[in-house]
């Protein structure tokens, strides 16, 4: 099943080279081991095949994109994950001390809410009342873009996430 | 739930994601150590399979994240932690 090895390589290659690019034009990083990246990249791809979204491939997705919007790479969690551990999650994405080989990637604790806690409610961040703003102001959640306007960007201008990853913060 | 051969260090069961690249350094990492153990990829898994081995990872590891190597159903190392795996069977 599935594509042809040479098929899927190919694939594997246009979307590490489209990540790294991304990446780097929005001031990030991918890994810079290779082999390591284009592994993750090969299981954003299965995933993409078998959910229809790009779940983390070092996350359990449940199939249903409403419940896992804040694992689709980039993740909710990169951002904090790069300051505190130097990596993400998966370690697709690294900090400029790993990418200069300053500090090494390693797997890091699991920062995404248990299940329990993800039910129990929306994001603190929707606290902000300013009642009299001429537009809504959106906040893309995977890299913390804010915006002043009637509808979220699709894709976020600096890190290239779907409008969905956006809310509403004010 | 599918085994490897080697040496006998008691039941090492590996609850992993295909996908995952630190699972795989875990795999790996067995292997170069020459350890019998159980391994399933969860994430290929359905329905009351899935289920049941979502219970089972949950009592060691609530937050049931992977990779999850249970050794001898006494502890639980979460994560691609080479020091510790080392430290348990090496």
């Amino acid at each position: 099943m599935g594509s042809e090895p040479a098929e899927l390589e190919k694939q594997i290659d246009a979307l590490f080279g489209k990540l790294r690019k991304d990446a780097e034009n929005a001031g990030y990083h991918l890994n810079p081991d290779v082999t390591f990246t284009k592994d993750l990249v090969r299981g954003l791809l299965a995933n993409e095949k078998r959910y229809g979204y790009r779940a983390c491939p070092c996350r359990l997705a449940s199939g249903v994109q409403d419940e896992d919007l804040d694992i689709v790479c980039p993740c909710d969690y990169r951002d904090p994950d790069l300051d505190d551990y130097g990596a993400c999650y998966c370690a697709l994405y690294v900090s400029g001390a790993v990418f200069k080989g300053e500090k090494t990637a390693t797997s890091i604790p699991e920062r995404r809410p248990a299940p329990e806690e993800r039910a129990a409610g929306p994001s603190k961040a929707r606290t902000g009342q300013l009642s009299k703003l001429p537009y809504p102001v959106w906040r893309c959640k995977a890299c913390g873009y804010l915006c002043a306007r009637e509808k979220p960007p699709d894709p976020c201008p600096i890190c290239k996430a779907k409008k969905d990853r956006f809310e509403k913060f004010i | 739930m599918e085994h490897t051969d080697g040496i006998d260090k008691g039941q090492i069961t590996l609850y992993a994601l295909s996908t995952c690249v630190w699972c795989g350094r875990v795999k790996s990492l067995l292997q170069e150590l020459g350890i019998a153990y159980d391994y399933v990829y969860v994430d290929n898994l359905a329905g009351d399979a899935k289920g049941k081995t979502l219970e089972e990872i949950k009592h060691w590891n609530p937050r049931c994240s992977f990779p999850s190597l249970v050794i001898n159903n006494s502890q639980c190392i979460v994560g691609f932690d080479e020091k510790k795996i080392r430290e348990a069977i090496g």
